[in-house]
């Protein structure tokens, strides 16, 4: 089996068969020693789960994370690859199986998200390389009989530095495999990187270029139906009976089966199973939801932010006393709608249950939990599942819950066969889990120079937290609801946050940039007010109250300055600017934005970026990153509003739900703070800063303030 | 009744609902599965093919449409990466997720075999029916632009190349970057 061809599969690992019997394969992390030794036999000699050297000197490395645009697979390759010194055009990658040793440092689970990629696989990845680099010096050595401090590794060689002889790492692999695994092994100095810091090109770019990347709804297996499912159209009901005669009669429609969902309807083609849906009979008992509606939950948040006593997320100084001291007290009321995912890949999932076992194939974030949902389903063990990740279509949050996984395995459960589940955009946008719907009071008092003296801010939206990981919220808080609102980072010497957790009968999930996305817009516009209120330009008034924040400082300084902050710019254009540190990570923009005077419309010309996100790994991934989660958050801000009537949603498609296109894209510039601080998170902390970066520009253009996202052209004209 | 057409320069016949999608069929009967399913309604372009040349949107076409036509999906663009819009995308580092650059890429080539060298407005406007969710409009619009200059004959289909050649997640090692010199021609496809 050449490695090309390679499949890594968890029973692979167990049975030592992955590389066959000739090359090193580094592919089972035994933390005992003793376990690993006894264990030589039967698996190919095995230090760490990322690296697998072949004789013909392939490298494969396993990518533990999920792959959805971010670049992971070209990001953690190259930290693998600084330490392991091999030849990076001889790289080749494979996705991980879900195994324990692939659990994700930060959150214990194997899964991507939070931004934790880079920074939770830094340490560990280039451990996993230097190991593997140190075991092939030493086999190289005693091949050539000589102390291991003579040899060094360069470009997948080990290089005798005295007599210049070279051997490859696929000569060695053989040799290697049986050395013991170093357990102290030194890491490079980033003075010496020849990779990390680079601009490295996507390792997944040709195959995305020629429909070749096999995403979740490109799996085919032999004898695979296709399936999709009815689901009740008000969110949280149910099926009370359907007649699947007409559906069964439709060509290629093989079985119609209540799931837990919905009701079924599983076909040969997709396209059948569609039509076979649109034939079914369903009466549904729609529940709670009813009679929900958009204005009844905007009255829900309103009356949770109109309660006092909310959890407390930050207290600072004395906030009665600051009002008391203030001599101007602002006051501003600011929402965000809820908002849809719309990953351009629908959700989707293949799986096939057997007696004996079970194969999911899933476009997932979230690896270790999918593994136990269908070994639950399916009564089975975790360990007899197997997890195939394919490429992400689009993840942003969505693809780490569980309803498309646990939808393709009842189905196949129930039909015996290898099945596919594919959602519609309408089932994907109608069956999401939103982006919370928020509600945002505050209250400033500023001092007789116009320096803020006093903050508060109550906000009242749903929790993802209490259906996700519910032992994280504490006394009411989710801190997932206020990040963005309570790290503010401005010098108030009187400070508070609190939270009103509120529940609206609408399923709410992670949204690229989670609470960031809606609590940033709310903070810098509303600091934007008190800049305005004060009459003091709002960079300036920013930079003199982060004096003690250099981070924020330093990104402010460098997107304000190279956007030409102050300087003129075309008629008609205007500059607003925004700061938020998520994710470990700081970012500022600059938008350049004009409006319409008769028709109220937006045009965005131009953003400027700044960005500190500790050592750089690769700045294209960062670019790329910073393009994108602005794109982004400006569709969400421009265009973004899942409202709902009658407990159903309303929007179904890209017509009225609508993505930012080519014709209305800024010109975006990147600009990267150069740092020796710990890389932190990339492919989210660019989207916060757009919206109240865009609306603090509008305001500069019209002296009207956007407090409700979408922007509306009617509002401004 | 058996539709007969030309994909990918090979004569192709398929028995099925005249009514389903072109779209389906390539995905589900054909397993040609690099032309992607985005929105069913022609609203974001992940779909997009070549029929006799026209950029089309196959979730849209009923397959007895193309019936004795030429069909060009992003399989059949090239046989081993050489379309100047594969090189340009390559060169400028331009996937994301990726899911919809088979669309992207697709509505690129037939711009620039309409108009070889094409102004920023030609771009937007040839490109603003395909959604990117990821947002790499710039490098998209910069790729056109490269591809535009690169210096290559247009080529002619090659017969299919392998769709399935490796497991999910597997990539070969890195494709090479010819350095591309400036020229005049811009390929497209037919």
């Amino acid at each position: 089996m050449s490695s090309a061809t390679m499949k890594v599969e968890r029973r692979e690992f167990l049975k030592g068969a992955a590389a066959g019997a000739t090359g090193l394969v580094i592919g089972f992390y035994l933390p005992n020693p003793l376990e690993a030794r006894a264990s030589a036999a039967a698996v190919p000699f095995a230090p760490n789960a990322w690296i697998r050297i072949g004789t013909d000197d392939t490298v494969t490395l396993v990518i533990d994370k999920s792959e959805m645009g971010q670049g992971v697979m070209t990001s953690l390759s190259m930290l693998i690859a600084e330490d392991l010194e091999c030849d990076w055009k001889k790289i080749r990658t494979v996705f991980a199986p879900a195994a324990k040793e692939y659990a994700n440092p930060v959150f214990g689970m194997q899964g991507t998200g939070g931004s934790t990629s880079v920074r939770g696989m830094w340490t560990p990845l280039r451990t996993a390389g230097a190991q593997a680099r140190e075991m092939l010096i030493a086999a190289a050595a005693g091949k050539w009989g000589v102390d291991k401090g003579v040899c060094r590794a360069e470009d997948s060689q080990v290089i005798h530095t005295q007599t210049k002889e070279r051997l490859s790492y696929g000569s060695l692999a053989e040799a290697a495999r049986k050395l013991p695994v170093p357990s102290d092994v030194k890491l490079k100095d980033p003075k010496q990187f020849r990779i990390v810091g680079k601009a490295m090109k996507r390792l997944d770019a040709a195959d995305k270029t020629c429909g070749r990347a096999e995403f979740g709804i490109d799996v085919r297996q032999p004898g695979m139906l296709h399936a999709v499912v009815a689901r009740c159209p008000v969110i949280g009901g149910k099926v009370a009976s359907f007649n699947a005669d007409k559906a069964r009669a439709v060509r290629g429609v093989k079985h119609a089966v209540q799931i837990s969902s919905g009701v079924a309807v599983v076909a040969d083609n997709t396209w059948s199973a569609m039509q076979g849906r649109d034939a079914l009979e369903i009466k549904w008992e729609e529940g709670p939801n009813a009679a929900l509606t958009s204005a009844a939950i905007g009255k829900m948040l309103e009356e949770g932010a109109g309660k006092p006593g909310g959890a407390v997320a930050r207290k600072e100084g004395d906030v009665t006393a600051g009002f008391a001291s203030a001599a101007k007290k602002i006051e501003a009321v600011y929402q965000a709608p809820f908002l849809a995912h719309a990953t351009l890949e629908p959700m989707n999932c293949a799986a096939q249950v057997r007696a004996d076992g079970c194969d999911v194939w899933a476009p997932t974030q979230f690896q270790g939990v999918n593994q136990m949902t269908a070994a639950k389903i399916a009564g089975l063990k975790p360990e007899q599942v197997n997890i195939h990740t394919t490429y992400l279509g689009g993840g942003f949050g969505r693809r780490a819950e569980q309803d498309f996984v646990i939808e393709a395995v009842e189905i196949s459960r129930a039909t015996g066969a290898p099945v596919q589940v594919t959602w519609s955009r309408e089932d994907d946008m109608q069956h999401d889990f939103y982006r919370p719907a928020s509600y945002s009071r505050f209250e400033a008092g500023l001092d007789a120079e116009g320096w803020p003296v006093v903050w508060s801010n109550r906000i009242a939206c749903p929790s993802i937290m209490s259906r996700f990981f519910p032992g994280s919220v504490k006394n009411g808080l989710d801190e997932s609801s206020v990040e963005g609102a309570a790290d503010l980072p401005y010098a108030i010497p009187n400070i508070l946050v609190d939270y009103q957790l509120t529940e609206t009968g609408i399923p709410v999930g992670f949204w690229r940039s989670v609470g960031n996305s809606q609590n940033g817009f709310f903070s810098e516009c509303f600091v934007d007010e008190l800049a305005a209120a004060s009459g003091k330009d709002p960079y300036e008034f920013r930079r003199r109250l982060l004096q003690k924040a250099p981070r924020h400082l330093a990104v402010l300084e460098l997107a304000a300055t190279k956007a030409g902050w102050g300087e003129a710019l075309p008629a008609g254009q205007y500059r607003g600017i925004a700061v938020l540190s998520s994710f470990g990570s700081y970012v500022a923009e600059v938008a350049e934005v004009s409006v319409d005077k008769k028709s109220g419309e937006v045009r965005v010309h131009r953003v400027v970026c700044a960005v500190d996100c500790g050592r750089t790994v690769n700045p294209l991934t960062i670019e790329a990153q910073m393009q994108g989660a602005i794109v982004f958050g400006l569709t969400a801000a421009l265009k973004g509003a899942i409202t709902i009537n009658k407990g159903r949603v309303e929007q179904g498609n890209f017509d009225d739900y609508q993505m930012l296109r080519m014709t209305e894209m800024p010109k975006i510039e990147v600009h990267i703070v150069p740092s020796d601080q710990p890389s932190s998170g990339i492919g989210e902390p660019g989207t916060p800063p757009i919206a109240p970066a865009v609306c603090n520009a509008i305001f500069a253009a019209t002296r009207k303030r956007i407090r409700r996202l979408p922007i509306r052209s009617e509002d401004l004209v | 009744m058996a539709i007969q057409f030309t994909l990918n320069g090979k004569a192709q016949s398929v028995d099925v609902d005249p009514k389903m999608p072109l779209l389906w069929v390539l995905r589900d009967t054909l397993n040609l599965t690099g032309t992607k399913f985005g929105c069913g309604m022609a609203l974001c372009g992940a779909c997009t093919v070549h029929i006799d040349g026209e950029a089309a949107r196959s979730c849209v076409t009923p397959v007895s449409e193309v019936a004795r036509k030429k069909v060009t999906t992003i399989e059949g663009l090239s046989a081993d990466l050489s379309h100047p819009v594969q090189k340009a995308w390559i060169e400028l580092d331009v996937p994301q997720c990726g899911y919809c650059q088979s669309g992207q890429i697709m509505s690129a080539a037939a711009l620039l075999a309409k108009k070889p060298r094409p102004t920023d407005a030609e771009v937007d406007d040839a490109m603003s029916g395909n959604i990117c969710r990821c947002g790499t409009y710039q490098r998209i619009r910069e790729a056109i632009h490269r591809a535009a200059q690169m210096h290559a004959a247009p080529r002619r289909q090659k017969g299919l190349p392998e769709t399935k050649a490796k497991k999910p997640g597997e990539t070969a090692a890195m494709t090479p970057h010819e350095p591309a010199t400036v020229g005049t021609a811009a390929g497209g496809a037919e």
